[in-house]
C-alpha cells in the first residue's frame, strides 16, 4: 500500500522545547486519519510538518512522495485549513472566490460551486460577518477546488455548535468521495473522530502514543474489572496501558491481540474515546512520576 | 431505496451494520432484485462516515453475491434473501404482539419483557440446534 505520508523519527525543536519527539507513522493512502491528543501535545506541529509550514529539526517526513512544501506543484497538491479557520475577513464570500481561482492553477469552479451551495445566498457578504459554521463551509468549498489529494484540517469543527459540526463532517465525508483524498484531521471531539476515521493518531506531550486501524484498536483494547490484587489470567502478551485501584476492585485498561475470557461486566469493550482517553491519562501519569 | 442508520454506540462496526442492514431489508422483501443500493456519496451524505466505510460494506456484499458494481451506475441488488417463510411473518408477529400486551398486563415492565423474552429466544435456539 502506499503511503500519503511517511515519518521516522521526526522531531522538532522551538529553542529548549521539543514540540516533537521521534515521531514515527505511516498514512495509507484514501484514509481518514483523526489525531487527538490535549492542548499543546503537538497536533499543530504535526499537521505544520506535513505541510511544508515548519522543516524538522530531526528525522525525515515524505508527504505524497515528496519533501513537504519542496515545489508549487507539490504544495497545490495538499490542501491545508488552519485552526480557527482564517479568511479575509473584509472580503466578501464571492471575492474569496475569485481569488482562490487566480492563486490555484488546478481550480476546479464545478467543486467549489457544489460546496458552497449552502452559502448561495450569501455571496456577496463579508467574511467577517459569517456565522462559525459558514466560515468553515467556505474553507471547505475554497480548499476542495484546489482538488488536493491531501487534505489536513486542524480543528475544523472545534468552534461550531453540534448541528453545524455535524454538516461540516458530511460536506467533509462527500468531498473525500468526490475526490478519493487523504485526509488527517485534528479535533478534541472523538465521538466525531468515530464516526469518520478508519486511522486514529493520539499524542501527548509531543510523543505519538497510540497510531493504527480504528478497528483494529477497538478490537484489541478491553476493560477488567476485577477484585484488587488478582493480576492473574490474563494472556500473554497482554499490555496494561492504565490501572486504577480502590481497596476491593482494579479497573485495567488492556491491549490483547487474543481474546480475552470472561464476559461484560468483568470483561468490557472499549469505545474510541474509552481507549484514546486511557493512553492520554497513562502519558500524563508518567509526566507527573517524572 | 433504503435508508441506512448507524449506531456509534452499538460496538458493531460501521460497516458491519450497513452490510447487516442490507441483508436485513434483503431477508424482508424490502429490497429486491434489480433495487439499486444509495450511492457511496449519498450514504457519505446522510451518515457522516467515511466513504472507505460504505465502500467495505459494499465490497462485502458483493463478496457474499448479493449485490453488483457496475462501474460508474450504482451498486445493485443481485440475490434476494426472501424465502417461503415471508407469508408466515405476518401472522406470527401478530401473535408476538400479543404476546406483549399480556406480559405488560401481567405487570412486567419493559425491562423484565425483554430479559424474559432474551433468555427464552437463547433457549429455544439452543433447543433447537
Amino acid at each position: 500500500m502506499n503511503h500519503a505520508v511517511k515519518a521516522v523519527g521526526l522531531g522538532l525543536r522551538y529553542g529548549q522545547r521539543d514540540a516533537l519527539t521521534d515521531c514515527t507513522l505511516e498514512i495509507p493512502e484514501g484514509s481518514v486519519v483523526g489525531l487527538v491528543g490535549p492542548n499543546s501535545a503537538g497536533k499543530s506541529t504535526l499537521l505544520s510538518l506535513i505541510c511544508g509550514l515548519l522543516e524538522p529539526s530531526t528525522g525525515t517526513i515524505s508527504v505524497l512522495g515528496a519533501r513537504p512544501g519542496v515545489s508549487a506543484a507539490h504544495l497545490a497538491r495538499v490542501g491545508f485549513v488552519a485552526q480557527n479557520i482564517p479568511l479575509y475577513d473584509n472580503l466578501t464570500v464571492a471575492e474569496h472566490l475569485r481569488l482562490g481561482a487566480k492563486l490555484n492553477p488546478r481550480w476546479d469552479q464545478r467543486l467549489a460551486d457544489e460546496h458552497l451551495q449552502p452559502l448561495r445566498g450569501d455571496l456577496k457578504r463579508k467574511a467577517g460577518q459569517l456565522s462559525g459554521g459558514q466560515r468553515a463551509q467556505l474553507a471547505l468549498a475554497l480548499v476542495a477546488a484546489k482538488r488536493p489529494e491531501l487534505l489536513v484540517l486542524d480543528e475544523p469543527v472545534a468552534a461550531l455548535d453540534p448541528l453545524a459540526r455535524r454538516q461540516f463532517l458530511r460536506r467533509l465525508m462527500e468531498l473525500v468521495a468526490d475526490l478519493q483524498a487523504t485526509v488527517v484531521l485534528s479535533s478534541h471531539l472523538i465521538s466525531d473522530l468515530e464516526r469518520v476515521c478508519d486511522q486514529l493518531i493520539v499524542l501527548t506531550r509531543g510523543r505519538v502514543q497510540l497510531a493504527g486501524p480504528v478497528e483494529d484498536i477497538l478490537t484489541t483494547h478491553y476493560r477488567l474489572l476485577r477484585p484488587s490484587g488478582d493480576p492473574d489470567g490474563l494472556p500473554d502478551g497482554t499490555e496494561i496501558i492504565q490501572a486504577l485501584h480502590t481497596d476491593r476492585q482494579s479497573t485495567l485498561t488492556v491491549r490483547s491481540t487474543l481474546p480475552i475470557p470472561g464476559a461484560a461486566p468483568h470483561v468490557q469493550r472499549l469505545d474510541l474515546e474509552e481507549v484514546a482517553l486511557a493512553y492520554m491519562g497513562r502519558a500524563q501519569g508518567a509526566d507527573e512520576q517524572d | 431505496m433504503i435508508d441506512f442508520q448507524l449506531d456509534v454506540r452499538s460496538g458493531v462496526a460501521p460497516y458491519v451494520q450497513l452490510v447487516q442492514q442490507v441483508r436485513h431489508a434483503l431477508r424482508l422483501g424490502m429490497l429486491s432484485v434489480g433495487d439499486q443500493l444509495p450511492t457511496v456519496k449519498e450514504v457519505v451524505a446522510s451518515l457522516a462516515i467515511n466513504p472507505n466505510t460504505v465502500l467495505k460494506a459494499y465490497r462485502e456484499l458483493e463478496h457474499e453475491g448479493l449485490v453488483t458494481a457496475r462501474q460508474g451506475v450504482g451498486t445493485f441488488v443481485t440475490r434476494s434473501l426472501v424465502d417461503d417463510s415471508l407469508p408466515a411473518h405476518e401472522p406470527l408477529r401478530q401473535e408476538l404482539l400479543q404476546w406483549f400486551a399480556k406480559a405488560y398486563k401481567a405487570g412486567l415492565d419493559a425491562e423484565n419483557i425483554e430479559a424474559l423474552f432474551r433468555t427464552t429466544f437463547r433457549t429455544a435456539l439452543g433447543a433447537k440446534r
